[in-house]
């Protein structure tokens, strides 16, 4: 594989409605931040791949093609990725793999939602044909895959309160985050609706405008800058509708993990990973995740969560940035978490910042836990 | 960021209709549904079972030709109680969806469940259909009201592991 490095991360002030610009303008201001702290510029672009969840989302379909001068694409290589939730982190990988292949020297990519345009919840929950109209938005799709959890691990009701506590104050230390709940306790969170059981209001993500870009760059472009180093990518899907699928535990999930620490050389996640921005728009899905992805033995993912081996200062540090929890423009989400794992190992993550952080995993998964994407990043060639 | 109160916006609404073409197995389906029974598809190279089928063995990629006829009767999977107003739903929460797994599937599908209090639902409770007049009957899992407790004793998760032959 030629190495590839993220060279710039730019992110907007995520927020539930970002009114003062226009979904163009949203974009853009990622952009700009992302060429600006790569130190490069529109010539320097080989081409441009952009990535965005269902179009019903703002109710603008194919969005890319108004979207292409001001991304600019203009007499440049343009493509949309696609995945769902996912799609921040498989559309960093596609633009990742024009690297690694030796096809381009530098490209941008870009993911954004401007959930404040439509609304996702009803976007999520149409009427099937033939089937009752009981479906319920994406809290509505995973929580009985989180109820399934609790029963086979025992974990204790309060670990979910825990996850969403530990996230939104990751977030007050990040000015990017849309969610600021100064004071945020078990006690809140715990008081807060029921709105999908086992899940409360505050155990569920926000629906956020945003956007996040990220410069991806081969060597003789990213030497002597600081950069993230790519040491190991991977998409991963699997059917819907398909028996013996444990959607508890997608093997999808297992097998993209395996794939990407095999290319990074990495034997124990646990120990060789310093720190993790895995997509957790649920609470129940930190420790999930955890035993997925193979940082925590089955069944014991939320024994992390309760030591606070997730928390900033603990081993394992997951979501320092705040999170899916606290920010989630759906389509960026994956590229935010990409993007944080990368800003992490240059250094530059300001006050949530893990210290001496030199290799940190980017997560995303989306659809019915079906497509998964993943990155590991280090600080080093 | 505006922090105005004033709108500056305007709303345009859509609508879409659909007209949805099945296909073979779906079709088989909602004929059978429509005259109160359920058929499902069996892959003959795993033995799962798929109901509803949509013709094909996401596992082995081959189709699901021959096929079975199921009770309407199962356990539930897993479920949640929706409390939340859902934007063009027409059910009022709170409202239990569920999903079931009809004896002898392998694959759930979601519906309601009521004539229980929400918090004695439990996974792994046996569930039974409960059929909507015949009168009121179409090419739909609507003909299904809801499901209901049998009241047979709970069955064990595990047992819902599918196991390829």
């Amino acid at each position: 594989m030629i190495p590839a490095a993220v060279i710039g991360v730019g992110q907007t002030k995520y927020d539930s409605k970002r009114r003062d610009v226009s979904m163009p303008g949203l974009i853009r201001e990622a952009i700009d931040r992302a060429l600006i702290q790569a130190g490069v510029d529109w010539d320097d672009i080989d081409a441009v791949i952009l990535g965005k969840a269902p179009d019903m989302f703002e109710g603008v379909m194919m969005p890319e093609l108004f979207l292409a001068d001001s991304i600019g694409a203009y007499n440049k290589p343009l493509l949309r990725v696609h995945t769902a939730g996912s799609v921040g982190g498989s559309t960093a990988i596609m633009a990742a793999t024009h690297i690694t292949s030796g096809q381009y020297k530098c490209v941008l990519t870009v993911s954004f939602e401007k959930q404040s345009e439509s609304n996702a919840t009803w976007a999520l929950s149409p009427k099937y044909p033939y089937t009752p109209h009981i479906n319920a938005g994406a809290g509505g799709y995973f929580a009985p895959y989180m109820r399934e959890y609790i029963r086979r691990s025992g974990a204790p009701e309060h670990i979910g309160w825990q996850v969403a506590v530990k996230d939104r104050q990751n977030a007050n230390l990040n000015p990017l985050a849309h969610l600021q709940i100064p004071g945020i306790d078990l006690e809140m969170v715990k008081s807060t609706p029921m709105l999908w059981e086992p899940l409360r209001y505050l155990e569920s993500c926000p629906s956020s405008d945003g956007a996040c870009a990220l410069i991806i760059a081969a060597k003789d472009i990213a030497k002597g800058k600081n950069a993230a180093w790519i040491k190991g990518m991977s998409v991963r899907s699997e059917g819907t509708l398909s028996a013996g699928r444990d959607e508890v535990n997608p093997l999808a999930g297992q097998m993209c993990a395996k794939d990407v620490y095999a290319q990074a050389g990495i034997d124990n996640p646990l120990k060789e990973i310093d720190c993790a921005e895995i997509y957790v728009p649920f609470s129940w899905y930190e420790p999930m995740w955890l035993e997925n992805l193979g940082f925590a033995d089955k069944n014991k993912g939320w024994e992390f969560t309760d030591q606070g081996r997730t928390e900033l200062s603990g081993d394992i540090p997951f979501n320092m940035s705040g999170g899916v929890l606290s920010s989630n423009p759906i389509g960026a989400s994956g590229m935010i978490r990409f993007g944080e794992a990368a800003l992490q190992v240059m250094g530059e993550a300001g006050e949530h910042q893990v210290d001496n952080a030199k290799v940190a995993m980017g997560h995303a998964y989306g659809g019915a836990a079906q497509f998964f994407a993943m990155w590991v990043v280090g600080k080093e060639i | 960021m505006n922090n105005s109160s004033e709108k500056d916006y305007f709303e345009s609404l859509i609508s879409l209709e659909y007209t949805h073409t099945a296909g073979s197995a779906t079709t088989r389906f909602l004929e059978a549904v429509a005259e109160g029974k359920i058929v499902g598809q069996k892959c003959p190279k795993c033995s799962a079972v798929y109901v509803p089928p949509r013709g094909s063995c996401p596992r082995d990629g081959v189709p699901t030709s021959e096929e079975v006829t199921l009770t309407d009767r199962g356990c539930v999977e897993s479920f949640t109680v929706v409390h939340i107003p859902i934007p063009g739903n027409p059910i009022e929460p709170p409202f239990v969806s569920a999903m079931i797994r009809l004896d002898g599937a392998n694959i759930s599908f979601l519906h309601l469940i009521q004539e229980i209090p929400v918090e004695e639902i439990r996974i792994g409770m046996r569930v039974e259909a409960v059929w909507k007049p015949q009168e009121e009957w179409t090419t739909s899992l609507e003909n299904i009201k809801w499901f209901k407790p049998t009241g047979e004793p709970d069955i064990k998760p595990e047992s819902l592991i599918f196991k390829p032959k």
